[in-house]
């Protein structure tokens, strides 16, 4: 798994390539607090890249969503979400929890 | 059936996965199937790794898998704790995002993603069987 962070005026873009598992996760978790760490809440995850996803990664979303929404000062969106991995998504409940769009840029140009 | 021995660590993962996506290609499944099969798998074992062994790296555990009767078995024996799934609350699901509960998540997809999930306490050690059925 690779993982390039990317600063825009009003958000960070989070782009995870390859597989994110219980081994890999901890580094998602590490560049998400990261950007959280610097005071920014808005982030876009781009998925165009990721080929698979377990619970693991669910999770380090999770995480980062529930700390970026608090007080209302931001959100983790998601964008370019693979299929197979929407419908593991939709299984585990989390659809309602992130907002999800087509393309990055306009994942950006809506935070 | 074909088994194979993996270490009690996360980097095998992507080796587990490798082993049950080929057998299930081999085996005729489609690409939705093969990754509904890697991630249950994945799943499972995630939680040998971090449930019955706890962190120890040492432990071993078998991952076999087998097509027979239009299913595809697979099966997951380790030496660790014991460790029940049925036990594990299913996560509830309309929870908001400050309610929603961080684990359980992975039992609840493999019983979602495979037709069977079966759980018993053998004398070889304790041992997981999931059947992914065919069409």
């Amino acid at each position: 798994m690779k993982i390039n962070t990317k600063e825009f005026k009003h958000c960070d873009m989070v782009s995870i390539e390859g597989r994110v598992d219980s081994s890999s996760a901890p580094q998602l978790s590490k560049a998400l607090d990261a950007v959280i760490g610097k005071g920014v809440y808005k982030i876009v995850v781009d998925m165009s890249q990721l080929e698979y996803m377990s619970s693991a990664g669910f999770r380090a979303l999770l995480a980062s969503q529930r700390v970026c929404r608090r007080y209302h000062r931001g959100e983790v969106v998601l964008a370019s979400v693979p299929e197979r991995i929407r419908e593991a998504f939709e299984l585990a409940g989390f659809t309602e929890l992130f907002r999800t769009y087509g393309d990055p840029l306009e994942a950006v140009g809506s935070l | 059936m074909q088994t194979v021995t993996f270490s009690s660590t996360f980097d095998v993962l992507d080796d587990i996965r490798s082993f049950v996506g080929q057998q299930a290609r081999g085996a005729g499944f489609n690409e939705k199937d093969v990754y509904s099969i890697q991630l249950a798998t994945d799943e499972a074992a995630s939680n040998v790794i971090e449930h019955a062994y706890q962190g120890r790296l040492d432990g071993k555990f078998d991952v076999g898998c087998e097509f027979r009767k239009g299913g595809l078995i697979i099966t997951l024996l380790d030496h660790g704790e014991a460790f029940d799934p049925s036990k594990i609350d299913e996560p509830d699901l309309k929870a908001d995002l400050s309610d929603r509960k961080i684990g359980g998540l992975g039992i609840y997809l493999m019983r979602k993603l495979m037709d069977e999930v079966r759980y018993e306490t053998t004398q070889a050690g304790n041992l997981l069987t999931m059947v992914k059925r065919k069409g």
